[in-house]
């Protein structure tokens, strides 16, 4: 069916090295471009410098050139290899902005250089915000007004015509220098002034602050037939980048109405611009009418379309790259059912949360504040059958030491107003602290704008927190509110704290009675497929995920010994990231190749390690001890493998030891002797090998002392 | 809440909790995928007789709106004046709600309309039951409610004469340059409002009435619940609008339309193991490349090996290849087992009012 039947060689641009806003999303668009290019017996040529990628691992494209995306060195690959066709949309925006430039210079068309997907033409239409509100007028299509404006009379009339609120922003201004926010004419008038102090010109925009942001994932191919695989809506309202945002999918608070209106409005847009491919709109949605604005549209594989393939199923990246080839979307298969079509739009039974990681906290100095521009350097995925399931897995994913919404360390918010008005990275733990200082969740919306059904949500998790401790003992609490909590996303660890388990006994020895008890009751989890179409067609799908929302496991386990688990690394952070994707998808290949059942556990939406491709079996949930245990009691594994994710799985490599769970390779006692400091430096000691003198001190005295006995560097 | 239990006619029961009227009752029980639009799904006549499992587990999220009609004199937001489903099935429903056109929450409208409801069950493998054995009845069991609720013969029932108007009904688009006559077998709003939206004046007649007596442009026929079988009357008076060679007048059909037109033709009809009720089917236009994702609700199919001469499938599904419309080889006569008046769903095939509009 390839229409393109001339196209024998072709051209992949990656997305280099990893940074904030541009990350291991990218690796597994381009992996999955290559492989739909490699299934079609295409010759396959990868520019991408990242060493660490999975992508740039052999065997993934024929020829691969560790250069510098930019136009210079493209070039070059160009003119050596001489490719028919080049693919622009897998490497975010470097590749985007590196193909744009290809195509100024002239470098494709001297090369003859077809660009298979979306034209150049309508790359350009999307990233130049005049052409881009042009084209949408054309179709009637709402943008955000804005209008110039070179004095403050002209601001005012200006302001008046668009209506209050407004956002004031001097043009050619730094990083949002005398910009701001004004609900009058005289806060306008005072932001005005100081603006023309230094600014020549400003710009007067439609303030759509705490409108709802909501996102399309468009898929259309060459012969205009359009679907939206996904939407999704965020948690925070419009004013915080969706990247910063926790973000739901599907949305949860649109009318069907609302819902279509905006599908409509994408696929109206995705065929105006001439889309081939995959594209992300963004919208601004009014929350008391069904007014709309269009943000951006992203012609592109992006970050969102990563977490969409995820979420969904629905492989995106390599069904654009098919479409590049010429393919219409009915000659493709639903690649979960194998039987239906790929013309479809997935119907989900479950509810997925993205949440942001930060590393704030690595950096001196930085202004912990969210804002339009991006800071997070990860995101996690879960999956649940509540929202309140997902969003508890979610924050416990994280990483950073919280075990959900509630049953955290307590937070010290001197100004809980302020925090709550001006969000932070902490943003959702202090709408618990809030919570328990009495706010009402009308309160919390005022002050927040998040949409109150979110919110009573996260009011029924603190809920349901008070009364387990008002129960106060894991023997009267009744099977009904242990099995609410579980299904609230609780884990062992909130219930036991919840229960105040950790007057009596260690927390570790709390959470594993609560976990006999309540396997005792028969409160256990079960698993689930994501199969695309909610049941409706039978599929043998091995993406899969663990909830106390079911009573039936999708899965009949073969407990034959044959299945080997490997523990993926979570979310991307600073210090850990797509090298341990790379580490994990190998592991997987061994395990296949050596004739076992390959399975994976992970929740990073960004990596190729949680592509359903890639192993036998695929659970998308938490690395806790809790939840790797739970999977390990239904696969019966032959072994687990700890040593391929990172400091994750490391950590569980002795409580998983201690249960008597079989770990492959390096023991858990030596993993230990290697992790633990005095146990590693006693055994330096006893073999003989030198080591720095150190010392674990606790008090300022003893660090003197320790300082004088060793000195400093010279 | 309440304790409430789903009890399946092959034994199989579910344990729940009642978030809807407090009484028993017995129907099919269907599973729908769509993911929004419970207003539009429970006040769609063609679910009459039916339990209706929601496959997405969170419900309740927007509330519901009012009643309220519009100019027109049809309800702004609702596809009629009423539920009709039988019961409500669903996994978590949400005790509050969010939405700024909302006036109570889908719990007060159930209580008010006296439809049962159940939520906190594993929605997932009930659909997996339902696609393996095949459409089946239930009943919705209520703790302290003791009486036995009557099991309806859901095959041989007439729904349609049940929800279909009583008496003509006019609707004025205003513009009143054409005049449609719609046949009502249990018509959603959105088929009226999407008439009228073109300009033309529509006479809502019951789904037994001769409309061929009347003077009209154009003849539209609507969806409505049940099994097709028992409108032999309407099919009557179809067969005798098509058999006239001179009759060259527009003809529509949608979802149980289809299936009359179909029989009216001559061609036979069957029931679906497990019918398609989704927010996302694909269809594609036969001889063509063109594909639409379609919001459907039916649970009978038009076989096309029986189509007769002179007639043609205008439509298949994607997935199962399945029959999803038919048209005249040579007059303006259409129809669609799918819903091109979506709402709920998606509008891809609103078009196919916009072809019928233009050919009056």
């Amino acid at each position: 069916m390839i229409q393109e039947s001339d196209i024998k060689k072709v051209l992949v641009l990656g997305s280099g090295a990893l940074k904030i806003g541009e990350a291991g999303e990218f690796d597994y668009s381009g992996s999955q471009a290559l492989k739909a290019l490699r299934e079609e017996g295409i010759e396959t040529i990868l520019i991408n410098p990242n060493i660490a990628t999975v992508q740039t691992s052999e065997g993934s494209a024929d020829h691969i050139y560790f250069l510098p995306v930019t136009a210079t060195f493209v070039e070059k690959v160009i003119a050596r290899e001489r490719p028919q066709g080049i693919m622009l949309a897998f490497g975010g925006q470097t590749a985007l902005n590196c193909g744009v430039e290809l195509f100024h210079q002239g470098i494709l068309e001297k090369y003859n250089v077809r660009v298979l997907g979306t034209p150049i033409q309508s790359i350009i239409d999307t990233e130049d915000r005049e052409i881009f509100v042009e084209k949408l007028d054309e179709i009637d299509v709402k943008t955000i007004d804005s209008v110039a404006c070179d004095n403050k009379e002209e601001a005012l009339r200006a302001a008046e015509s668009l209506g209050y609120p407004v956002i004031l922003r001097a043009a050619y201004a730094l990083g949002g220098l005398g910009s701001g926010f004004c609900d009058n004419a005289e806060q306008l008038s005072v932001l005005a002034d100081k603006a023309f102090s230094f600014s020549p010109q400003v710009l007067v925009e439609k303030s759509l602050k705490g409108w709802k942001e909501v996102e399309y994932e468009v898929v259309r191919d060459s012969f205009d037939n359009c679907i939206t695989v996904c939407n999704m809506e965020n948690f925070d309202p419009l004013g915080i980048h969706t990247g910063e945002s926790i973000v739901v999918a599907p949305s949860q608070t649109l009318t069907n109405s609302e819902y279509h209106k905006l599908r409509e409005l994408s696929i109206r847009i995705a065929r105006h611009i001439g889309i081939v491919g995959e594209c992300n709109v963004q919208f601004a949605l009014c929350p008391d009418s069904e007014d709309y604005r269009v943000i951006e549209v992203n012609a592109r594989l992006s970050r969102s379309s990563a977490l969409a393939s995820k979420a969904t199923g629905y492989p995106l990246a390599f069904v654009a790259a098919k479409l590049g080839l010429g393919y219409g979307l009915f000659d493709l298969c639903n690649s979960v059912t194998k039987t239906t079509s790929a013309f479809f739009e997935p119907a989900l039974d479950y509810c997925v949360c993205k949440i942001p990681r930060w590393d704030l906290g690595k950096f001196r100095g930085v202004n912990r504040e969210l804002e339009s521009s991006m800071k997070s350097v990860g995101e996690v995925m879960s999956i649940g059958r509540t929202f309140e399931e997902a969003i508890q897995k979610g924050l416990r994913m994280i990483g950073q030491g919280m075990h959900g919404f509630v049953g955290n360390k307590e937070l010290e918010i001197p100004d809980i107003d302020g925090a709550l008005h001006a969000p932070t990275d902490m943003r959702i733990f202090v709408i618990e602290k809030a919570f328990h200082k009495g706010y009402t969740v009308d309160q919390i919306h005022d002050l927040t704008k998040i949409d109150r059904w979110f919110l009573y949500k996260l009011r029924r998790i603190y809920d349901l927190y008070g009364e387990l401790k008002k129960i106060g003992s894991l023997e009267a609490t009744p099977l009904e509110l242990l099995r609410d909590v579980k299904r609230a996303g609780f884990s062992d660890f909130q219930t036991a704290r919840a229960l105040g388990m950790e007057r009596d006994m260690e927390i570790e020895k709390a959470l594993l009675k609560v976990r006999m008890r309540r396997k005792s009751l028969g409160i256990v989890p079960c698993v689930k497929q994501i199969d695309t179409l909610a049941g409706e067609f039978p599929a043998a799908t091995n993406y899969l995920y663990l909830t106390y929302g079911g009573d039936k496991n999708d899965i009949n386990y073969e407990h034959d010994g044959r299945s080997v688990m490997v523990l993926g690394s979570g979310a991307y952070r600073i210090g850990s990231s797509v090298e341990f994707d790379w580490c994990g998808v190998q592991a997987l290949n061994t395990i296949r190749k050596e004739g076992y059942r390959s399975v994976m556990i992970n929740y990073n939406p960004e990596t190729v390690s949680t592509d359903y491709d890639i192993c036998d079996r695929l659970y998308f949930d938490e690395l806790t001890f809790e939840r790797v245990l739970d999977i390990i009691e239904m696969e019966t594994p032959y072994g687990v493998v700890v040593s391929t994710g990172g400091q994750i799985p490391n950590n569980l490599a002795l409580k998983l030891d201690e249960q008597g769970v079989k770990l492959l390779g390096t023991s858990a006692q030596s993993i230990d002797n290697a992790e633990d400091r005095e146990k590693f430096s006693a055994m330096l000691g006893r073999i003989g090998v030198d080591q720095p003198a150190w010392s674990a001190l606790t008090s300022m005295e003893d660090i003197n002392e320790f300082v004088d006995k060793v000195g400093f560097p010279d | 809440m309440k304790k409430a239990t789903l009890i399946l006619e092959d034994g199989t029961t579910f344990e729940g909790k009642s978030f809807g009227y407090s009484g028993n009752v017995a129907g099919e029980v269907v599973f729908n995928t769509a993911m929004t639009g419970y207003p539009e799904s429970l006040t769609d006549p063609s679910y009459a007789g039916q339990l209706m499992t929601l496959t997405y587990p969170m419900e309740g999220n927007y509330g519901v709106p009012s009643s309220e009609k519009g100019s027109d004199g049809i309800e702004t937001y609702m596809e009629s004046n009423r539920i009709h489903a039988s019961g409500l099935i669903v996994g978590d429903y949400s005790e509050h709600y969010s939405h700024w056109n909302a006036v109570e929450s889908l719990s007060e409208w159930l209580q008010r309309e006296k439809i049962p409801a159940i939520t906190g069950i594993d929605t997932r493998h009930l659909t997996q039951i339902i696609r393996e054995h095949g459409v089946m009845m239930g009943r919705i069991m209520v703790e302290g409610v003791n009486d036995l609720p009557v099991t309806p013969d859901y095959n041989s029932i007439n729904y349609v004469d049940l929800v279909s108007t009583r008496e003509v009904k006019h609707y004025k688009s205003g513009e009143g340059k054409k005049r449609v006559v719609l046949v009502d077998c249990g018509a959603k709003n959105n088929i009226i409002r999407c008439l009228l939206r073109r300009g033309v004046d529509v006479d809502l007649v019951p789904w037994d009435y001769d409309f061929n007596q009347m003077e009209f442009d154009g003849l539209f026929l609507s969806n409505g619940p049940g099994n097709p079988e028992v409108c032999e009357k309407t099919v009557e008076h179809i067969r005798r609008f098509i058999s006239n060679p001179e009759e060259s007048r527009p003809l529509m059909g949608i979802c149980m339309g289809n299936q009359l037109l179909a029989k009216a033709a001559g061609a036979g009809i069957y029931k679906l193991k497990y019918g398609h009720r989704s927010h996302n089917q694909p269809v594609r236009v036969e001889g063509s490349n063109r594909c639409l994702i379609t919001s459907q609700n039916h649970g009978f199919a038009v076989d096309p090996s029986t189509l007769q001469e002179g007639w043609e499938p205008y439509f298949t599904n994607m997935n199962d290849g399945s029959n999803e419309g038919i048209r005249h080889k040579s007059k303006p006569w259409f129809s669609s087992q799918f819903h091109p008046e979506a709402s709920g769903g998606p509008v891809d095939a609103e078009y196919l009012f916009d072809d019928f509009v233009s050919k009056l």
